[in-house]
């Protein structure tokens, strides 16, 4: 007779149902497909905006963009202090600098007798497109998706509909195209602004297709190939040039971003067709690159895919690099053709435990670590130096720390009538105040230690940082003996009573010194950080005003020169002190000139020093005039110069070559997966525990005795 | 009964522009169309020209409510209200400001939310009357008394504990199933087990306890001892008389929801992954991004416009005593 199932054998089948039956662990979130064993998982946490490279430049669009988009240059993976090399192109742009008359100077002529600068970009002879159905020719040569109709479009929703697919050798007029992509003002690139600065008859360009944009009846593809860039000349299939105004050297590591990628018109002819777009087939969400990968399912919502790109040209991983770096095994794969994975998942994860915890199970191969899994990750020795927690060692996971090229910083107002101007009074409160807030504190309470005080605006790493004593910012450090220190409060007080505030009170009114603090900390979490803040001023004897506000009205009261004192924070675009010193450069004040110096510093000899530094190459001239900057800025104390963050982050054993780049963003075709042992230590880790479910089980049913005794009583008994 | 739908549709007109200018009124207090600009265009590098470009071309450079520049009509329809709203009650609901159909992605992500809400909406429905059905049975009884604390402890814990126990538990140490994730087809399943699991569990404390008092008021009534009198079991009279007349508080409840499981969990849909329709609304707000938020809010109106409507109907059905008129 057969047996009856149980509850709980049901149960257990159901749950070996739900794991799919496999012999692999039941909580697998992925499909693994044995065919490409060699895939790299990680998370995201923001979905990206952009994925057309005239647009995207945050780094959560960089994440997934820099490694389908390939630049002419990259920066060396390895080298530090950071180093441009060759990507798509062949060897360094060849820079030509010329006068007024257009008579050739030669290399390292003064600045002020640059009139025009020309790079000369040489491409590689092997760069490929990734297969994309915009190049795809029937057998005729006509394109086959170029001039689809309503009808022809009427089944299609992705790219993957798309049956047909084709690729072509990327040429200098895909360059050429991708610069006139960002001077077309309807692509809205956040760089058309700065490079109309620099790229010869950019704004006449943009004038020009913006009328004939205007006058495009209905919507359609707008060929941009018709209409001449002054400053950009394409002089054969794989040489081109950019033309720029004076000179500006920075424009190399422009070269070295996804703005200035390659862009085939056919793209754009496919993308541009009528009905795409209502289709949500646009190229801000189908990415067309020759970069090492191709984006092979884009779903932001749920998980990104990228696949070696079967066209990528020959590239082979470094073979130099620091004697650390070949003790640490970074040199290991020299020589290997790149990439060295055959996929990368990305999967949403808004919440940092799951994130975490799914690392510790060793679905993701690497992870940051978030505040509240901080002290399960990392303890931190005597000498103050991070250390993995037992049981992080236990599991072979690795640490990596490294300063960003990063700054947060508390900024004066300088056109605030208190804690703002230039006189010695003014510049006193402000010495004061940088003294009395101690953002060593700040670190060791709010950032579990990830930061390091700013001695100034330019982070580690940065041509023109100094470190120790040399770089040390006198006015609010001392140094002894025992070391750098920060200066006593005694000596804060001292400041501010000559500042005219004697006891932090305001002579006018006899009371406590008032400022405000604009802040868009609005959250419970942030009560803590405010509270500490306040302590800082309270030490002074000011009364510090929070001005809690979202961030729309925080950057309008910016944008309007209103705020008093606030903290903001930049990231560098590149590693040039050009790039941070630019933020505190009087013509870039926000408030006058909408530009990035947020607290509207203008100094006459600091802008001076700023003009003659930026166009020079890194040497001791240039380190000559940065010291003399930093000592203004140092005397001046637009900034009180918060801290650099300090990024941690985890990966387990089986994930190679891994060396923080602060700069490069291509970083994903470096990095190299060891499947056998994630697969053995994922099955270790995740075996499926099941007696806790029986045992629960078994309780509800031994508990539910006594109400069926009831039960029966009860159906046995008679009403009265 | 028509006539009664009909009349309820045309109520519904004036509600839903009330409540668009409400949206409109409150989405834009806290967002300017130059903050909505911003936030498409970028934190860095962002000129003003790149912002005018901006609102021109998705039509913000218009005034907000009243046009007094234009001529005749011109004044309330040039306006960022009349362009924006008009086409909704049309449910065309156009291009997110980021350029995506939002029509297109609202057919997507409500498929990932109906595979949590529904399960959670049948299974819990079914467990609430199960266990309030059990605990009226053994009414003034220790089971009693103990049920109801349970329910109020139950009710008492935040969903978010109950997630991220869950996960803990489920996911972390016993490895059942995967903490996080989603999946399309079949292979969803094992992403759909904890987050049903945990939204059932979560709406015991609450349902059985509502349960059981339209049961205990109904076990009072005429009809009920009669069943009794008649010598029938005390189980079929719970299970055959109570419960169907307990059917009509029961209904109201779960009808007007019916709509609304198209709109998605927020939390849920956030902790474990799941690509729907709450992540979207959340994801829209956070971006500034009006076409959307607008989009839902007005769905979900007429989704709990449509619930109410379907809730008054289904009473009919169960009880032939009401009549629409």
């Amino acid at each position: 007779m057969p047996r009856k199932p149980t509850f709980t054998a049901l149960i257990c089948l159901s749950l070996a149902l739900l794991a799919g039956c496999g012999d692999g662990p039941w909580n697998n979130p992925y499909q693994d497909d044995p065919e490409v064993r060699n895939t790299f998982y990680s998370s995201f946490s923001t979905r990206p905006k952009h994925l057309d490279p005239v647009r995207a430049y945050s780094s959560d669009e960089y994440t997934f963009i820099a490694q389908v988009y390939e630049p002419p240059l990259q920066y060396h993976y390895l080298h530090r202090p950071y180093r441009l090399v060759p990507a798509a192109a062949a060897a360094m742009p060849e820079v030509r600098l010329f006068d007024a008359d257009g008579e050739r100077l030669p290399e390292g002529a003064a600045a002020d007798a640059i009139a025009y600068s020309e790079y000369h970009i040489t491409l590689r002879d092997d760069l490929r497109y990734q297969p994309h159905p915009a190049f795809a020719r029937d057998a005729e040569g006509e394109w086959i998706y170029h001039t689809l109709d309503a009808e022809q479009l009427a089944d299609k929703r992705s790219l993957g509909d798309f049956n047909e697919r084709d690729s072509r050798a990327v040429t200098a007029a895909d360059y050429a195209h991708q610069i006139k992509r960002i001077a077309f003002p309807s692509l809205h690139s956040p760089i058309r602004g700065l490079m109309s600065e620099h790229i010869l008859g950019f704004e006449a360009f943009t004038e020009a297709v913006k009328e004939a944009h205007e006058r495009q009846q209905g919507e359609g593809f707008f060929d941009l190939r018709p209409f001449p860039l002054e400053g950009v000349e394409v002089i054969d299939e794989r040489r081109y040039s950019v033309r720029l105004k004076g000179h500006y050297p920075q424009f190399v590591y422009w070269l070295a971003m996804p703005f200035f990628s390659p862009m085939p018109w056919e793209a754009e002819a496919f993308y541009g067709q009528p009905g795409m777009k209502e289709r949500n087939i646009t190229l801000d969400w189908y990415p067309v690159g020759s970069g090492p990968f191709m984006l092979s399912e884009n779903n932001p919502n749920l998980r990104m895919v990228l696949e070696r790109n079967p066209h990528y040209h020959h590239e082979a991983y470094p073979d130099t690099g620091g004697a650390e770096d070949r003790a640490a095994g970074l040199l290991d794969d020299s020589g290997k053709t790149l990439p060295l994975i055959e996929r990368a998942v990305y999967s949403l994860e808004k919440e940092s435990i799951p994130r975490w915890n799914k690392f510790l199970q060793g679905w993701y191969d690497t992870s940051g670590i978030g505040s509240d899994s901080f002290d399960q990750a990392v303890t931190f020795g005597g000498g103050g130096e991070a250390n993995l927690t037992e049981a992080m060692q236990e599991r072979d996971i690795q640490l990596i720390t490294a300063v960003q090229s990063s700054i947060f910083y508390l900024g004066f107002n300088m056109l605030d009538p208190v804690v703002g101007g230039y006189d010695e009074q003014a510049r006193q409160l402000r010495r004061a105040l940088s003294i009395a807030i101690d953002f060593e504190e700040f670190i060791s309470i709010f950032l579990n230690g990830r930061g390091v005080a700013a001695q100034g605006p330019l982070p580690p790493g940065i041509f023109g940082h100094r470190e120790g004593v040399q770089g040390i910012n006198r006015t609010v450090y001392q140094v002894t003996p025992q070391g750098q220190h920060r200066r006593p409060i005694a000596e804060a007080r001292r400041l501010l009573a000559e500042a005219g505030y004697p006891d932090g009170r305001d002579p006018q009114t006899g009371k406590p010194l008032i400022l405000y603090y604009d802040t868009t900390a609005t959250g419970p979490d942030d009560k803590a950080r405010l509270n500490w803040m306040r302590k800082q001023f309270d030490k002074l004897g000011i009364e510090l005003v929070i001005r809690a506000s979202d961030y729309n009205r925080f950057r309008e009261k910016m944008r309007k020169g209103t705020s008093q004192i606030f903290m903001w924070g930049w990231n560098a675009d590149y590693p040039d002190p050009e790039n941070f010193f630019f933020l505190l450069y009087g013509p870039n004040g926000k408030a006058e000139h909408g530009g990035e110096n947020a607290a509207n510093y203008a100094s006459p000899a600091f802008d001076a020093l700023f003009e003659r530094m930026k166009n020079m190459p890194n040497n001791d001239q240039r380190q000559a005039l940065i010291d003399e900057m930093m000592e203004i800025l140092h005397r001046d104390a637009p900034w009180s110069w918060g801290f650099f963050p300090k990024a941690f982050s985890l990966h387990h054993a089986w994930y190679g070559n891994v060396k923080p780049n602060l700069m490069a963003n291509n970083t994903l075709k470096y990095k190299r997966i060891d499947p056998a042992p994630r697969d053995e230590k994922r099955r270790a880790w995740n075996q499926p525990i099941l007696w806790p479910i029986l045992l629960i089980l078994v309780i509800l049913a031994v508990t539910s005795l006594p109400a069926i005794r009831i039960y029966r009583r009860r159906e046995r008994s008679s009403a009265l | 009964m028509t006539a009664y739908i009909i009349r309820r549709i045309l109520y519904a007109i004036p509600i839903l522009i009330g409540v668009n200018i409400l949206t409109f009124l409150l989405f834009f207090v806290l967002n300017s169309p130059e903050d909505m600009a911003r936030m498409h265009l970028g934190e860095k590098r962002v000129t003003e020209g790149a912002i005018a470009s901006w609102k021109a071309e998705r039509g913000y450079d218009m005034p907000l409510l009243y046009n007094a520049g234009a001529e005749g009509l011109g004044k309330i329809s040039e306006t960022i209200f009349f362009e924006k709203s008009l086409k909704l009650f049309r449910f065309e609901f156009g291009s997110s400001d980021s350029g995506r159909d939002i029509g297109h992605d609202i057919s997507q992500r409500m498929w990932p939310s109906l595979a949590i809400a529904v399960p959670v909406l049948i299974i819990g429905l079914a467990v609430n009357i199960t266990f309030a059905l059990l605990i009226a049975f053994f009414r003034a009884t220790y089971i009693d008394l103990w049920s109801v604390v349970l329910c109020v402890v139950l009710m008492s814990i935040s969903s978010l504990f109950y997630i991220i126990g869950g996960q803990y538990l489920v996911s972390k140490l016993l490895h059942l199933v995967p903490i996080s994730g989603y999946d399309t087809g079949i292979s969803a399943i094992k992403f759909l087990v904890l987050p049903v699991i945990i939204g059932v569990i979560g709406g015991i404390g609450a349902g059985t306890r509502w349960y059981r008092t339209l049961f205990l008021e109904e076990i009072n009534k005429d009809y009920v001892r009669t069943a009794r009198a008649k010598g029938l079991s005390e189980r079929v009279v719970l299970f055959r008389h109570v419960l169907k007349n307990a059917m009509i508080p029961i209904l109201t409840g779960v009808v007007v929801v019916l709509p609304l499981l198209f709109t998605g969990s927020l939390i849920t849909e956030s902790f474990f992954g799941i690509p729907g329709l709450g992540s979207y609304t959340i994801d829209a707000i956070n971006n500034q991004d009006f076409a959307i938020v607008r989009a839902m809010v007005f769905l979900g109106s007429v989704l709990y416009i449509l619930g109410l409507l379907l809730t008054d109907i289904s009473y009919t059905l169960v009880d032939p005593r009401v009549r629409l008129s």
